[in-house]
């Protein structure tokens, strides 16, 4: 058993546990709490991949800014446990049994079509795409513009974000 | 100058543009009225140095066209705005602007502390602007551009004051009658250019003039254009049939009836078809039947306007019965002597109706004349400019009336058809009659009206109108002295125009047999039936009345006919108003609209509320519905996708 | 690299369809839009790993612009349900159903 895959597996059960647990809990803010321990794993699975760069911004993005937002909007509402989970069950079976097809139809595809088979996985290779430095030149040589866009997008959203936020609707 | 032409249109329209956007703003009348008047008198100066400028050329080279820009581009359609300045369009613009220009300022004093004095300036200068570009357009199209226009203009001036009532209804409803009216006949004159298009490839006068001349076209493409034409024509000019409109037309202030319905805007179409005298030559057959309708349409509305006691109203049959007068001189080919009358009418027409404006507005808008009487003294200048037009109406010499109406009268016997000249001469007489009646009961006799009345002179910016206008009347005939009187020059009048209808005559060959001795032959038997009839009208109505109302009584019928003017408007609304109200309102409003066409879309609406009805439930409104759909479809995607692997 | 890259995807997989089973049945507006996070969590790291295995960095630079987005998504989303708790004083998601009609 190599390093990797036992990361792979703490890792792996991490995110996929936490995830279960996060759409399971009754209160948003444990819910929400999963939710970074899913994103924790997630990282993790990246140190896996060699993308260092991607799991340490996933920790300060996503687990970091974009889950405390999220927790100050729960903890500012305060939002009522939900009672009723299965409100029409026979919709959140009939919900559940179209996730699980969905599933069994990708894992299917993904035997079937065998990705594994063409990748020659060049470790050298790998390691250097994660690096900041590859990452960094790329984004300001061949992505320049759409890092730009996304610059005007944040600051719309920003203002949006205010406009939306600060008062009532009249 | 010449080259200035287009100012004469520019101008009206500024004024128009003005009055019209700030009239209602500016409450001082001057300003209104002299910028009103001023574009009208600058264009009549442009046109006087147009004329001059023409004068000074040779014949031959008398026509200039001043293209201003293209219009129309379409395929082989090829419409420019551009005005032809020749000989006819010439004369026609004088008329207009100069006689516009008068009543322009008569109007200052006439519509004086009316509530629509920017109005009714702007309506009156958009209708130069459209009677210029009626009268200078190159091509069929401008023409009916300005056709148009002047019958907007009229149909927006004879219903100005829309909040009086006139006779039985209102003055709406008058107007609203010119304007369908002329509609009709604006359908002809329409049908008409799409014919001189179709046949000819052009709408350019001088295009559709040589090709009808040069090009070998069936004689009864030639008829038909002529027919439709002159249909535009009859209505536009009142002629039997759809002379109806104009009396109707007297509901409008008066110097719009003097400008448009008398002096300009209805000879538009005695103007059309002297323009298109090439077209009319060509086919004998529609000359003769402008002849008939114009003789048939000369004695019929002086006949009524015999009885009538209205005084706009005998004007206005009056005015009908001159305008046949000119067909019946363009009928028999006589296109010069038309245009004359034309422009003798102009002058002695629209000083009739500016005098009885005159007397109106001195009355206190009694029209009545039953109520009249005795006026010379309250009015003489009224009086005298009164007298003199209707002398020149009557046709005594040396006043213009006599000139004009001796060269139709002249032409149509020489035509070879006896029974037009008899029927001019007893319109003669008649007109004589209905004149004479009129000024003896307006302004002589004992005075009929109450004691509430004041009769009071008008002021002096109307007088001096009338007082230009009497002049033009008196003397406006001594540029077309007939041959027989003037010599070697021959009628200058004639000669003016001679290029512009040389082709058509020479169609017609014409006028061959001059012979003196029996023009001066008819010419006196006119004269003296005609100071007969003012003799007879002046001694029934101011000395004794016995006569009449003797003759009155015993053809009774004959008289309550003639007062109902024939019940022509009665006949018309039972033939073809009233089935047409009724046919519209049961077939088509009741049948056709409500129970095929509501009944369908209705239907339609229904039949879709009811599916939609049920099919409206899958909206639940919740979101993840929606997304749980999405979820189904991916699953079909995906499992597409698995098959075609 | 030393596990087939099967093992990763699979997990993303497992892990967007939690995500969609989420979103399909929570009634908490907050919780759906988390469970929308974790969506767009799942297919970062598909892009990673074919990253990763191709030795090619233009995964992970989608990733990075798909963080952008969701950090742009999260505020704008956040405002909104603060908006809509203020008019309808709920954040259950069966109330607000006014999108017929």
């Amino acid at each position: 058993m190599s390093l990797q895959l036992i990361l792979f597996i703490l890792f792996g059960t991490i995110s996929a546990i936490s995830s279960v647990l996060m759409i399971t809990r009754t209160n948003a803010l444990i819910s929400a709490l999963f939710l970074i321990l899913n994103f924790a794993g997630l990282s993790g699975l990246y140190l896996t991949l060699n993308a260092q760069f991607i799991a340490v911004t996933q920790v300060i993005v996503y687990a970091g800014a974009i889950m405390v937002l999220f927790l100050f909007v729960i903890m500012l509402l305060k939002p009522e446990h939900e009672k009723y989970f299965s409100h029409q069950p026979k919709l959140k079976i009939f919900a559940f049994f179209i996730a699980f097809i969905v599933f069994i139809q990708l894992v299917f595809m993904i035997f079937v079509s065998h990705p594994s088979q063409g990748n020659n996985a060049n470790v050298a290779a790998s390691v250097k795409a994660g690096t900041i430095e590859e990452i960094g030149k790329q984004l300001y040589t061949n992505y320049v513009l759409p890092f730009e866009a996304a610059g005007y997008l944040l600051l719309a959203a920003t203002i949006g974000a205010i406009v939306l936020a600060k008062k009532k609707f009249e | 100058m010449v080259q200035l032409i287009y100012l004469t249109t520019l101008l009206p329209l500024l004024g128009f543009l003005f009055n019209g956007l700030f009239g209602s703003k500016i409450k001082n009348e001057k300003i209104i009225g002299i910028i009103g008047s001023s574009t009208i008198g600058i264009s009549f100066l442009i046109v006087v140095g147009a004329f001059f400028q023409t004068l000074s050329m040779p014949v031959d080279q008398r026509q200039t066209i001043v293209n201003l820009f293209t219009w129309i581009k379409v395929g082989n359609l090829d419409v420019n705005v551009s005005y032809q300045v020749d000989q006819l369009s010439l004369l026609m613009g004088l008329i207009v602007t100069g006689v516009g220009f008068i009543i322009h300022v008569y109007s200052i004093g006439y519509m004086h502390g009316d509530k629509g004095f920017g109005r009714f300036f702007a309506y009156l200068n958009l209708f130069i602007f459209a009677m210029m570009n009626l009268v200078l357009g190159s091509n069929f199209l401008l023409l009916f551009l300005g056709w148009e226009g002047v019958g907007l203009c009229s149909y927006l001036l004879i219903g100005f004051w829309y909040d009086r009532k006139f006779e039985k209804s209102t003055t709406s409803d008058a107007a609203k009658k010119a304007f369908i009216v002329n509609r009709i006949g604006d359908f002809g004159f329409l049908l008409g250019i799409f014919l001189i298009y179709l046949t000819f490839g052009s709408l350019n006068f001088n295009d559709v003039f040589a090709r009808a001349a040069s090009l070998n076209i069936p004689q009864y493409v030639f008829n038909f254009i002529a027919l439709f034409l002159f249909i535009g024509a009859m209505g536009k000019s009142a002629q039997i049939p759809l002379y109806i409109w104009l009396p109707d037309a007297m509901a409008g202030p008066t110097p719009v009836s003097a400008l448009i319905h008398a002096a300009t805007m209805v000879t538009a179409g005695v103007y059309m078809v002297a323009r298109c005298s090439i077209i009319y030559a060509s086919a004998p057959a529609i000359m003769e039947f402008v002849a008939i309708i114009g003789a048939l349409t000369a004695i019929f509305a002086a006949s009524i306007a015999l009885v009538q006691n209205d005084i706009k109203k005998v004007l206005a049959y009056s005015t009908v019965s001159q305008l046949g007068y000119m067909f019946l001189a363009l009928g028999v080919g006589a296109f010069s002597a038309a245009l004359f009358h034309v422009m003798t009418h102009a002058f002695f027409k629209a000083l009739l109706f500016l005098g009885a404006g005159s007397v109106i507005h001195g009355m206190h808008d009694e029209q009545n004349i039953q109520n009249y009487g005795g006026l010379k003294k309250y009015m003489p200048k009224t009086y005298v400019t009164f007298l003199i037009a209707s002398l020149a109406i009557a046709g005594i010499p040396p006043l213009s009336g006599f000139f004009s109406k001796d060269e139709i009268l002249w032409s149509s016997y020489a035509d070879g058809n006896i029974i037009y000249w008899l029927i001019g001469v007893v319109t003669a007489l008649l007109t004589a009659f209905y004149m004479f009646r009129l000024v003896s009961l307006t302004f002589d006799g004992k005075e009929r009206f109450g004691h509430d009345k004041h009769p009071h002179e008008s002021p002096a910016v109307m007088t001096i109108p009338l007082i230009i206008l009497a002049v033009l009347a008196a003397v406006g005939g001594f540029i077309g002295i007939p041959e027989i009187f003037s010599g070697e020059h021959g009628n200058q009048f004639d000669n003016w125009l001679e290029p512009i209808f040389q082709p058509a005559q020479a169609k017609i060959a014409m006028f061959g047999v001059h012979s003196s001795l029996e023009e001066i032959v008819l010419m006196v038997v006119t004269l003296v039936g005609v100071i007969g009839s003012i003799y007879a009208a002046r001694y029934i109505y101011i000395k004794n009345i016995k006569p009449a109302e003797k003759l009155s009584k015993r053809f009774n019928g004959v008289y309550n006919l003639l007062l109902n003017k024939y019940y022509v408007d009665e006949i018309y609304d039972a033939s073809v108003v009233t089935p047409i109200v009724k046919g519209s309102e049961i077939v088509l409003w009741k049948f056709a609209d409500i129970k095929i066409i509501d009944g369908l879309i209705n239907g339609v609406a229904n039949l879709i509320e009811k599916i939609s009805g049920s099919i409206r439930k899958i909206q639940t409104g919740v979101a993840q519905f929606y997304a749980l759909i999405m979820m189904l479809g991916i699953v079909a995607a995906l499992f597409w996708i698995i098959l075609s692997l | 690299m030393n596990i087939p890259i099967e093992y990763y995807l699979i997990l993303s997989g497992f892990m967007f369809l939690v995500g969609v089973a989420g979103v399909l049945t929570r009634r908490n507006a907050i919780i759906v839009f988390m469970s929308i996070e974790l969506m767009l969590n799942s297919a970062n790291l598909s892009l990673v790993t074919f990253s990763s295995y191709m030795g090619n960095s233009t995964g992970q630079l989608f990733v990075f612009f798909v963080m952008t987005v969701a950090a742009a998504e999260a505020a704008v989303g956040l405002a909104i349900i603060l908006a809509m708790f203020r008019n309808k004083l709920t954040l259950n998601i069966d109330d607000i159903n006014i999108l017929k009609w």
